[in-house]
């Protein structure tokens, strides 16, 4: 029971459905996550130590180093620029990941919620390097597990996130472009299989 | 062109886009007496070198980080490429 089951209401995904969206390719699968919770984690000048232990302590594991991402038991966390980080747990556990995170690191970093402002597509299969390198211009083919890019595709900037090379990847992208995002994965998806 | 960002090494050209003059950095004081004349320099007045020439570009389809890029006007080389940021306090600005 969630707890605006009282209200008649149901949540929808970034895509519109009412469960997560699954397409399936011979070889390839793309799959909408929308379970998580999102937070952005800035370090403040002067203060980037201060974060980094603050940081350790709450995610149980250090920060991702630049263009990296990693995971430590329920949180995960990718490096989105110089300083600036996003913090991503289950949301059924985590929903109130941004204030737990900002009571966790108090004035050395600023918080801010990202929940719903981003759409996340899993990539899976043997032909996710032909998709990939036809969508954006990160270097897929010497990419390696926890490998964070920051890169476009179809005009919409993106987060590419490396699980295992050539096999399973997340795509996180604006939620309010999710449609088009798809759109674009679905295209190359079809270009090449 | 590529852009040999400091932090994610080289970079397509096309994921950044140019803003200008890294001497946009140098904002003047807004409480100085001439306050006046300098943010006319500051806004209007710009140097045009056939060189070497620092500007400012920002890696919009990356991390979102601004640049220093020092390229040669002529040969489009790019000689130098540093965060703005350490740039700036550099030069004592980002207080």
């Amino acid at each position: 029971m969630g707890k605006f089951d009282n209200h008649g209401l149901k949540a929808v995904t970034p895509l519109g459905g009412f469960e997560p969206r699954v397409d399936a390719f011979t070889g390839l699968l793309i799959r909408e996550v929308s379970d998580c919770a999102l937070a952005s984690l800035a370090a403040r000048q002067g203060d980037e130590d201060v974060l980094q232990s603050a940081a350790k302590s709450f995610l149980g594991g250090s920060l991702p180093e630049a263009a990296a991402w990693n995971e430590h038991g329920d949180f995960a966390a990718w490096w989105m620029g110089p300083d600036l980080w996003m913090v991503s747990a289950p949301h059924d556990e985590h929903e109130l990941l941004a204030a737990a995170l900002k009571e966790a690191v108090g004035d050395a970093g600023s918080v801010v919620e990202q929940t719903d402002g981003w759409c996340r597509l899993d990539m899976e299969g043997s032909r996710c390097f032909d998709v990939l390198e036809r969508l954006c211009n990160a270097n897929v083919r010497a990419g390696k597990p926890g490998d964070a890019t920051r890169t476009s595709m179809e005009h919409l900037g993106v987060f590419l996130l490396c699980r295992e090379p050539g096999q399973r990847y997340s795509i996180i992208g604006p939620r309010s472009s999710a449609a088009s995002l798809h759109h674009a994965l679905v295209t190359a998806v079809n270009a090449v299989i | 062109m590529i852009i040999n960002h400091p932090i994610l090494g080289p970079r397509d050209s096309q994921e950044f886009t140019y803003l200008g003059d890294a001497a946009l950095i140098d904002r003047p004081d807004w409480q100085a007496e001439d306050a006046a004349d300098q943010f006319h320099d500051y806004l209007y007045l710009r140097d045009n070198p056939a060189g070497a020439h620092r500007e400012l570009w920002f890696h919009e389809q990356g991390d979102r980080s601004w640049l220093v890029v020092t390229r040669n006007t002529v040969t489009h080389e790019i000689l130098n490429v540093e965060l703005a940021r350490d740039a700036a306090r550099a030069r004592g600005r980002s207080k």
